[in-house]
């Protein structure tokens, strides 16, 4: 089933009767080529490529819950490529340039907006770091602006520039990013890969790994034994109790992180805007609802809900930024849980297990990688060998002193 | 979130600052063989459970003290807490 303009003018036409589920709801065969543990952004993205850039179509993605029911429905569904470190940079300016071209690939609409995102600065110092920043963005082929407080003025007349604590000297801006339809993209990559011939299995949690002589044989689900020579693990906020049950501990601790929207307003903010000063991040949807969000919690948790000490936090960095905010309701708030790795950059790598392939510690960014995580993991899957933009996200980094610690503050989880 | 501090009573989470998995307390010897594996795994693997958790919580708005707190990280509901000093002091090997 092709979507289009005039496919819709047709089903109008015709009372809507032409319309069909998505994907298929198949049974699990008893063995697959590949399979892929989590039915979430990642795992369907990964699944997508793995049939159509790889060839691979003896595959299933595994997934407890129903498709899309993790991070992939609940975050802040911004999309940037506004990274410092060679090791991050380029993978998420190929991110970026698989998002520009998504929605004609994948026949599906996805939302993707384009509107901006511009980071905050307060401090000289600051800039000179944003100003670093930009120019590494630069050299990655990526697209940044370096706004000053006048330029800043024209686009949003409404912040608070003069706060006596974080006054707002200019932004870094890269014009590219923006955000894009979080569900979407999640119902995008499923119906790519089941119409490529890839099983979507739901309702389906898995249970254990099989593995014999060091080697994955497959895994055990709650619908059965299912066989498999090579199984991906794209699981999130479970990675670390998803890879213990195949005895592997791994450099990360889930942890909380909350997100907020308010009742819809009229037209405000055309563009993503991040808080420099604290941690505070806000967009506009298309219903109208500001889309808000801040630092997780800070404490290891599986509970998908935070406390009210960090809403209080993030409701204080909005007021700081723009004290108009005051004046919105909260319609709802929601949490999710964060797999923060020890540096705060993700792994998509081998394990000490051949043919056990894990893809996760993506911390609280892992929306904006959904396209590139998919292609890197599928190249990793179906070649056994990293795609040339993920080379720095190996599980091996720790011990050998490569971390790729964007923030510089070390092993602590809750502070990147 | 509040925590029941073994001489203050409970006290607000607030109050606190989070560090981790309280086998932080369990710091490798630095002369054996595998010292340099032990350290890795020491200072960036964790155990992660989805269930009941043994963390390290510092009372810096307060008294100051490290406590090892009991939490379920599915509920967040807190089990116990006990002064991280009591039970490093109360081991075999740090008796005097």
């Amino acid at each position: 089933m092709h979507f289009s303009g005039l496919r819709v003018v047709k089903e109008a036409l015709t009372g809507h009767r032409g319309w069909k589920p998505l994907w298929r709801n198949p049974d699990p065969k008893p063995d697959y080529d590949i399979v892929i543990v989590g039915g979430g952004g990642h795992g369907l993205a990964t699944a997508y490529y793995l049939a159509k850039t790889f060839g691979k179509t003896r595959v299933a993605v595994l997934e407890k819950g129903w498709l899309g029911s993790g991070n992939i429905g609940r975050n802040t569904t911004i999309i940037r490529s506004n990274y410092l470190l060679p090791g991050n940079e380029p993978f998420y300016e190929f991110s970026m340039k698989l998002w520009e071209g998504l929605e004609q690939d994948l026949n599906f609409n996805a939302m993707v907006s384009q509107r901006g995102i511009i980071n905050l600065f307060h401090t000289d110092a600051q800039r000179d770091a944003f100003r670093r920043r930009g120019n590494a963005m630069l050299l990655a082929g990526a697209d940044a602006r370096l706004l000053d407080q006048n330029a800043l003025r024209q686009i949003l007349p409404y912040l608070n520039y003069d706060n006596a604590r974080f006054p707002i000297k200019g932004g870094l801006m890269q014009p590219r990013g923006g955000t894009a339809r979080h569900d979407g993209v999640a119902w995008g990559y499923a119906r790519g890969a089941d119409l490529r011939g890839v099983d979507l299995i739901q309702n389906c949690e898995v249970t254990g790994f099989r593995i014999e002589n060091g080697a994955i044989r497959g895994v055990e689900t709650a619908r059965g034994f299912i066989g498999a020579k090579t199984v991906g693990v794209a699981v999130a906020g479970n990675s670390g109790r998803v890879m213990a049950m195949a005895g592997q501990r791994l450099p990360i601790e889930s942890h909380v992180l909350q997100a907020f929207v308010t009742e819809g307003l009229k037209p405000l903010i055309d563009t993503v805007i991040t808080f420099g000063a604290g941690h505070f991040y806000v967009s506009q949807s298309d219903k109208g609802g500001l889309v808000f969000g801040g630092d997780i919690d800070g404490y290891n948790s599986y509970a998908q809900r935070g406390n009210l000490p960090v809403v209080e936090d993030v409701a204080e960095g909005g007021m700081a930024l723009m004290p108009m905010i005051g004046r919105a309701r909260l319609l709802r708030s929601w949490g999710g849980v964060m797999d923060m790795s020890m540096d705060g950059s993700p792994i998509i790598d081998r394990t000490g297990i051949a043919g056990l392939y894990v893809n996760g510690g993506w911390c609280y960014g892992g929306f904006k990688a959904t396209p590139a995580s998919g292609y890197a993991f599928a190249h990793l899957l179906a070649t056994d060998r990293p795609h040339a933009t993920a080379t720095a996200y190996r599980l091996d980094r720790f011990a050998r002193g490569f971390v790729i610690d964007e923030k510089g503050v070390g092993a602590h989880p809750n502070l990147h | 979130m509040l925590i029941p501090h073994p001489l203050l009573g409970p006290r607000d989470a607030q109050e606190f600052t989070y560090l981790g998995d309280a086998r932080l307390l369990d710091r490798p010897a630095p002369d054996t063989p595998d010292a340099e594996a032990a350290f890795c795994a020491y200072v960036y693997l964790r155990d992660n459970p989805a269930g009941v958790h043994r963390e390290l919580w510092y009372h810096e708005q307060g008294d100051r003290s490290w406590l090892v707190v009991t939490r379920d990280t599915l509920t967040h509901e807190i089990l116990g807490a006990e002064l991280a000093a009591g039970i490093v002091s109360a081991r075999p090997e740090t008796a005097v």
